[in-house]
């Protein structure tokens, strides 16, 4: 009955290797929610115009703008993706000024008119409108249609000065920075209206006077809802709810340990390698570790915890029952199995509804909940079952059933 | 645990009288004060400032009623910080404010800075319900399965105390409400309906194991093996809750409270209520009927069943 010891002392071992080797790791690769490290959040609403409609493209094209907008920033691993038919989530963790970043993408594209020596002259505020229209007399086919445009008093003024100062040159029409196109100046326009001619189509003409007009957005949209957390704050979080986490752990394992001996032991063990799992998990399948995420990572190892408890309560049952120690450990676990399944699986169908209309953060805590209540189950099925048979077959624990929890010190039997 | 024979359902209108007492004061409270609904709910901004130099929260609030029609709440947090509930501004309304703090009051740190749009509200509150009723929905159907009818609905009637409770005290304590609440409900639905089921479990098994016991004391004898199950685990998810409510800062502190309150509720409503009522249900349609155990014994089923 040596076997059991070795195993033991093996897993102890590798256990520790474990924590020592994954501690790096986990530091590096977690992903933390924006409210852990700040970040921004933003919901956009497209608002079509009257009598427009949000096609699916729209909102394709919508999630490339907002992509490129997010490249400038510099934000190293965005997260956008459409939600509904006609919503866009932005999520930008780990930004160092989240309030700008959020500015930025709300706001439409930045129209700008600039002089050949590359001042501007005058931005999409002072123009009124854009149009692509037929024109009435074209003195060529280059100006069949052309884009009308139409500026506030300001740009007229302003584009009056330009047009007169800049004749026969051009001037470049920028779009967040990106030439769009530099059409020469033929001739003085005071009164505010200006025409660019340029050999287009009628469908190309509406359609860059669009782009002209709404900055590069296919459609309006408007800042629905929006979060932002400093670094400063998110870090505090995290800081605080990882000390309060680990002083409940060690609480927890105190307690375990002192109220159920030996196999309180390997509970403890046994939520190492829980806890171990866990995180691994939570790296391998991208879950993003939010402040309710962590309660949802204390609640589970409650449920492991819980896991445990159950088969200790069974085991001092069955040793109560004058069994020998493997045989009260294999009932034990046989009559355990089922009051945990049962139970956790009535848990995880909570988690389940909740992720399904759960938004953001809500989601983000139902993720964790499952993923933890099915590693809780495998740490106190699998994990502490093989423990607590190894420990079983140790002749310096086999003959000390108190260990165990059993009232009186057994003999071994059988 | 030392065995314990505890008469749990002979007192049982004792517990039930408790319950309602404070279930009823959290009715009365949520029907004359309501829910102090955050911002997730109704719509509105959320700002958190850390200023550089000293600032009063009457001066904030002067400022920034400018900018709003309702009052704004202005709370101070930690040293020289502040925390600012308005109504829901446009962003060009909430960025002139800024500036306008700025210029004005002093310059600041933007520690957290949210906006819910009230339509995102009220998505919320629906898709709460749905989350509710849909949860309760697939758990009736699986302890139908896995027990009786009998028991799923005793299952589900300590998971609606629980909720009432939880509503009910943070309508009196008027903590904030925010959507970590309504994950904070469905954890301890969750979490109730856990310990319940262990207690049922062992009514399952017993049942098999005696058959020709009075059902009272069946249930009874069952609570009272698996109390030390339930106590124990409450203790140790309590601890660690318990932690979270004390040093996890105050950004989770309400959702840690939520929590606390819940997994009292739920371990009370598991052991004193969760039983009797299946007990009163039982007697009320006329008592079980269960099969005669399978030959083979008590040791030779794995997995014993109710046969409806």
């Amino acid at each position: 009955m040596k076997k059991g010891g070795i195993w033991l002392t093996l897993s102890v071992v590798v256990l520790a290797v474990a924590v020592i080797c994954s501690f790096g790791y986990f530091r590096d690769n977690i992903n933390l929610g924006l409210d852990l490290q700040g970040g921004a959040e933003v919901v956009l609403q497209a608002v079509p115009e009257e009598g427009q409609t949000v096609s699916a493209d729209d909102m394709e094209a919508l999630k490339e703008i907002m992509r490129n907008r997010v490249d400038n920033i510099g934000v190293s691993e965005p997260i956008i993706q459409l939600e509904g038919d006609d919503r866009i989530i932005v999520q930008l963790a780990g930004v160092d000024n989240p309030d700008e970043a959020i500015d930025i993408l709300g706001r439409t594209a930045k129209l700008e008119f600039v002089d050949p020596y590359g001042n501007v002259i005058l931005t999409g505020a002072d123009l009124e409108d854009a149009k692509g229209v037929r024109n009435p007399n074209p003195s060529s086919p280059r100006e069949e249609n052309v884009i009308s445009l139409h500026f506030n008093d300001a740009g007229t003024k302003a584009f009056a000065d330009a047009t007169s100062k800049f004749f026969k040159q051009q001037i470049a029409i920028y779009l967040d920075g990106e030439l769009l196109m530099a059409p020469e100046v033929d001739s003085v326009i005071t009164n505010g209206q200006a025409q660019i001619s340029g050999g287009y189509t009628l469908e190309e003409a509406i359609a860059e006077a669009a782009v002209l007009k709404g900055g590069a957005l296919p459609v309006d949209v408007e800042v629905m809802s929006k979060r932002t957390v400093g670094p400063s704050l998110g870090a505090d979080s995290l800081q605080k709810s990882l000390y309060a986490g680990m002083v409940g752990m060690a609480l927890l394992l105190v307690f375990i340990i002192a109220y159920y001996r030996l196999p309180g032991v390997v509970a403890a063990l046994s939520l190492v390698a829980y806890t171990i799992v866990m995180l691994f998990l939570m790296c391998w399948l991208h879950i993003t570790l939010t402040l309710p995420g962590i309660a949802g990572v204390l609640l589970s190892i409650g449920m492991a915890v819980d896991a445990n408890i159950i088969i200790y309560e069974r085991l001092r049952e069955e040793l109560a029952a004058d069994k020998s120690l493997a045989a009260a450990v294999t009932a034990a676990f046989r009559r355990a199995l089922w009051t945990i399944l049962d139970s956790n699986i009535t848990t995880l169908l909570a988690t389940v509804v909740l992720f399904q209309f759960g938004t953001g953060s809500v989601q983000g805590f139902a993720v964790t909940l499952a993923v933890g209540i099915v590693v809780s189950m495998f740490s106190a099925l699998v994990v502490t079952r093989y423990l607590l048979k190894w420990c079983a077959q140790v002749p310096a624990f086999a003959a000390h059933t108190a260990l165990f929890g059993a009232k009186k010190g057994g003999v071994v039997r059988g | 645990m030392a065995k314990t024979n505890f008469d749990f359902l002979g007192r049982r209108k004792i517990w039930y009288a408790i319950s309602l007492v404070i279930i009823i004061a959290g009715l009365l409270s949520l029907a004359f004060r309501g829910l102090n609904l955050g911002i997730d709910f109704t719509g509105g901004n959320i700002m958190q400032l850390k200023f550089e130099q000293t600032v009063t929260a009457d001066a904030l609030r002067e400022t920034v009623s400018q900018y709003v029609e309702a009052t704004p709440s202005i709370q101070a947090s930690d040293e020289n910080t502040f925390l600012i509930r308005t109504e829901d501004m446009a962003e060009e309304d909430s960025a002139a404010l800024l500036d306008d703090i700025e210029t004005n009051l002093s310059p600041f740190e933007i520690l957290r800075n949210e906006r819910i749009g009230p339509v995102i509200g009220r998505e919320l509150i629906t898709n709460a319900w749905l989350a509710l009723v849909l949860a309760l929905i697939l758990m009736l159907i699986y302890i139908t399965i896995r027990f009786r009818f009998n028991f799923a609905v005793s299952a589900i009637v300590p998971l609606m105390h629980d909720a009432l409770v939880m509503l009910g005290l943070f309508s009196i304590l008027q903590f904030e409400v925010d959507s970590t609440f309504v994950a904070a409900i469905l954890t301890i639905l969750g979490y109730s309906i856990n310990s319940t089921i262990v207690i049922f479990d062992r009514i399952r098994e017993n049942r098999e194991l005696h058959p020709k016991q009075d059902f009272d004391s069946l249930v009874n004898d069952s609570i009272n093996q698996t109390l030390g199950r339930s106590i124990n685990t409450s203790v140790a998810v309590l601890l660690l809750v318990v932690c979270l409510v004390l040093f996890g800062g105050d950004t989770t502190r309400a959702f840690s409270v939520a929590l606390a309150i819940g997994i009292i509720s739920g371990a009370y409503s598991s052991v004193f209520i969760a039983g009797s009522i299946l007990n009163d249900i039982t007697r009320l349609r006329g008592g079980e009927k269960f099969a005669k155990p399978a030959k083979g014994g008590k040791n030779g089923k794995k997995d014993p069943k109710l046969i409806v």
